[in-house]
């Protein structure tokens, strides 16, 4: 019989501190993007659902989260189950959320009155589990408030989305401001893909990871949500058609777009 | 038809015409289906509302009266005719036609109330047997065919008929005329059966000492609710709103209500909610007394908890809607359905979070932005008439040149919703500007017709 090999001190180590954050013996479940681009930089493969992630708008988009809403609901229409959108002012355009994929009949709003009440409702909602995806609007959000948030969607294992989201532009500074979220991403827009004819191309972000707990920092180029909520790769060439990459110049160019995307 | 209302009345028609024959007379008659059972409810409903204001003894008369027994209970409202009066005018505010008299017996009132001319009559003690005998003998609550026969021996009114011998009466009807007239005059007595008012689910505990810490109370609620889940179970009922009232010593009251998406019996669940809300209350020098009412019940029946086969079912999230509606208030809490308008602010209306699924859905023609700002927002523009997009506009101060867009969508006012909207319409447009922000902006009218609109461009939404 064979002596067992010795394993790596690394995976010693790895093995030591998945205990101490509690998931020893099982791994945590993911959502993935279905971007190898994306999901090959974030440990698990994706989306770590039991967790706290944070999305934050650049720009103008920091007062307005558009594409940050945008986003979190593509997250959200991936997921299975009714969602929890908690807002403390009210301006979802439901019909907006259905064309990424997530009907008006799987969302329940609540209006919560102050900073307060909308992290108080974020955590119940979390604590209880049966849901598919909890969103709530914030601006302020403490590392306690995070770390309970945190807590909840561990014990539950639900999937939790903060969109920051300030009154003023400048309110976006608090941003860089320590929590205890799994992932932080900061969604941009950038110019559509110019069409051979007059009208707007389907929406492009630039996607900003910016945090990942036992992960690098990394920024994508990606085109916006489609029907189902997933993104796609940006084509990288401006004035081609908005197709996927591996039409428009096939197997071979995508790959080595993605090896410059990763480079 | 069996009732008509008064406009009908003045219009000609009575109970008792052929509904075809009104029809023809009057095509456009409104008609409703008869529901004698709900009828009966409603009027069990309203005897128990009047037991509650006017008298205790009283008892629904199907199929359209009430009766009351106000005996030593008239001179709390200041008298018979200010009784009458005052519950007349209360029952002719919420809409419901009547006629009200009082008199010595239960045989009489019901006949001056049916056949009488007026509206409104109190009869004086002993004045009966003078106030009915111009009725017609229908009026005595006797049986069709007893009344056909006493019309084919020529008498129609109660006055003749009580002045005629009593042996032949009996021999040829039976006893029924006699025992009626009898309790027309008040001959004989008559009982009636009042209605009982349902006795409100509800547990309730005194204390030696009074109670003041939060534990304890929480302690105390954490007795109280199982006995009132089980008062609901043997009930088969579940509890929709709930009332703690807390009496403190200094004689005052403090109250906790929650409310509950759909009816609860789980006094774990109920715990929970109460609880909560004890940082609400001000217990005072301290609380002696504590009432649990089940204000609102409805009917539930025993559901399976578990089952082997099938499909995983859905989550329950009726816990968690109480929780959260008893924090925001129910009306923060809500999902968002369809309706069909093209004016975006109004495609859309607010359902409750448990109301059941419909199948509808937003038409997927054109994207829709993420935001909708809550009234569209004046911007300067400058745009090619008639339908070109704007060159550039300028929204809270910041100049944005447009890059491309998409448009023009048009939509049309909703003439049927008012004359001002007969002739508006509205042109969205999807536009990016050079930094490749993307925004819902139209122009209010068509940008040819001055009646159509202003022709000023508004910002309506942001894409993400």
């Amino acid at each position: 019989m064979p002596a067992p090999e010795p394993r790596s001190a690394l995976e010693v180590l790895r093995e030591q501190i998945s205990r101490l954050e509690g998931g020893a013996g099982r791994r945590r479940a993911v959502l993935p993007f279905g971007l190898e681009e994306i999901d090959s930089r974030l440990p698990g493969g994706g989306l770590t659902l039991g967790a706290l992630h944070e999305v934050a708008g650049g720009g103008c988009d920091a007062q307005h989260a558009a594409a940050a809403g945008q986003f979190s609901a593509g997250i959200a229409a991936r997921t299975r189950g009714r969602i929890l959108w908690i807002v403390s002012r009210q301006d979802v355009f439901a019909p907006a959320l259905m064309q990424v994929g997530l009907s008006g009949r799987r969302v329940i709003y609540v209006e919560a009155g102050s900073e307060v009440d909308v992290l108080a409702c974020f955590e119940e909602g979390l604590r209880h589990g049966g849901l598919g995806a909890v969103v709530a609007e914030v601006a302020r959000l403490s590392m306690t408030a995070s770390r309970r948030l945190q807590l909840a969607a561990e014990t539950s294992g639900a999937l939790g989305i903060a969109i920051r989201r300030w009154r003023h532009p400048t309110g976006a500074a608090d941003f860089g401001q320590p929590t205890a979220s799994v992932t932080r991403w900061r969604v941009s827009v950038l110019p559509s893909v110019a069409l051979p004819v007059p009208g707007v191309g389907r929406p492009r972000w630039r996607l900003e990871l910016i945090r990942a707990r036992a992960g690098d920092e990394a920024v994508f180029d990606v085109e916006a949500c489609d029907g189902e909520g997933r993104l796609a790769q940006s084509a990288r060439v401006a004035n081609r058609l908005a197709l996927p990459a591996i039409l428009a110049d096939g197997q071979g160019q995508e790959e080595a777009g993605r090896r410059r995307a990763r480079a | 038809m069996l009732s008509v209302d008064l406009a009908a009345r003045k219009a000609g028609l009575r109970p008792g015409t052929l509904v075809a024959k009104a029809q023809a007379f009057h095509p456009d008659l409104t008609i409703m289906e008869a529901d004698p059972q709900g009828d009966r409810e409603g009027l069990e409903k309203l005897a128990l509302w009047l037991q509650r204001r006017i008298a205790p003894i009283v008892t629904a008369d199907p199929p359209d009266g009430i009766v009351l027994d106000t005996s030593g209970a008239d001179h709390l409202h200041g008298g018979e005719p200010a009784m009458l009066a005052a519950m007349v005018q209360r029952l002719r505010d919420t809409g419901i036609t009547v006629k009200a008299v009082v008199a010595d017996t239960l045989g009489a009132a019901h006949a001056l109330a049916r056949y009488g001319r007026a509206r409104m009559l109190v009869v004086p003690p002993g004045g009966v047997g003078g106030a009915i005998a111009d009725l017609p003998v229908a009026a005595l609550r006797l049986p069709e065919g007893i009344v056909d026969g006493l019309h084919a021996l020529g008498v129609s009114r109660i006055g003749p008929l009580a002045a005629m011998p009593r042996a032949p009466l009996a021999l040829r009807f039976g006893p029924e005329v006699a025992r009626r007239l009898d309790q027309a005059f008040g001959r004989v007595a008559e009982a009636i059966v009042p209605v009982r008012p349902v006795a409100p689910v509800e547990v309730s505990r005194n204390f030696a000492e009074p109670i003041g810490a939060a534990e304890t109370i929480a302690r105390m609620i954490g007795t109280l609710v199982p006995a009132l889940c089980l008062l609901l179970e043997e009930r088969g009922q579940g509890g929709r709103c709930f009332d703690l009232l807390l009496h403190r010593v200094d004689d005052r009251a403090e109250a906790i209500r929650v409310a509950t998406a759909q009816p609860v019996r789980d006094a774990r669940r109920l715990i929970r909610l109460l609880c909560e809300k004890i940082e609400t209350i001000d217990p005072g020098f301290g609380i002696e007394r504590m009432v649990l009412t089940a204000s609102q019940a409805e009917r539930v029946g025993a559901r399976q908890a578990l089952s082997l086969l099938g499909e995983a079912e859905e989550p329950d999230l009726s816990g968690l809607i109480d929780i959260l509606s008893n924090r925001v208030g129910m009306r923060a809490l809500y999902r968002v359905a369809p309706v069909e308008s093209d004016i975006p602010e109004r495609s859309f209306c607010r359902v409750p979070a448990l109301a059941p699924d419909d199948a509808r859905d937003w038409p997927d023609h054109w994207p829709r932005p993420t935001r909708l700002l809550p009234r569209p927002e004046p911007v300067q523009a400058m745009a090619e008439l008639p339908d070109q997009p704007p060159v550039f506009f300028i929204w809270r101060g910041v100049r944005r040149k447009v890059k491309c867009a998409d448009g023009p969508e048009r939509v049309f006012g909703e003439w049927w919703k008012g004359d001002a909207e007969l002739t508006t319409a509205r042109d969205y447009f999807r536009v990016e500007d050079t930094s490749g922000e993307r925004f819902w902006i139209y122009r209010a009218g068509d940008g040819e017709h001055g009646e159509t609109g202003s022709q000023g461009w508004f910002l309506h939404g942001i894409f993400g």
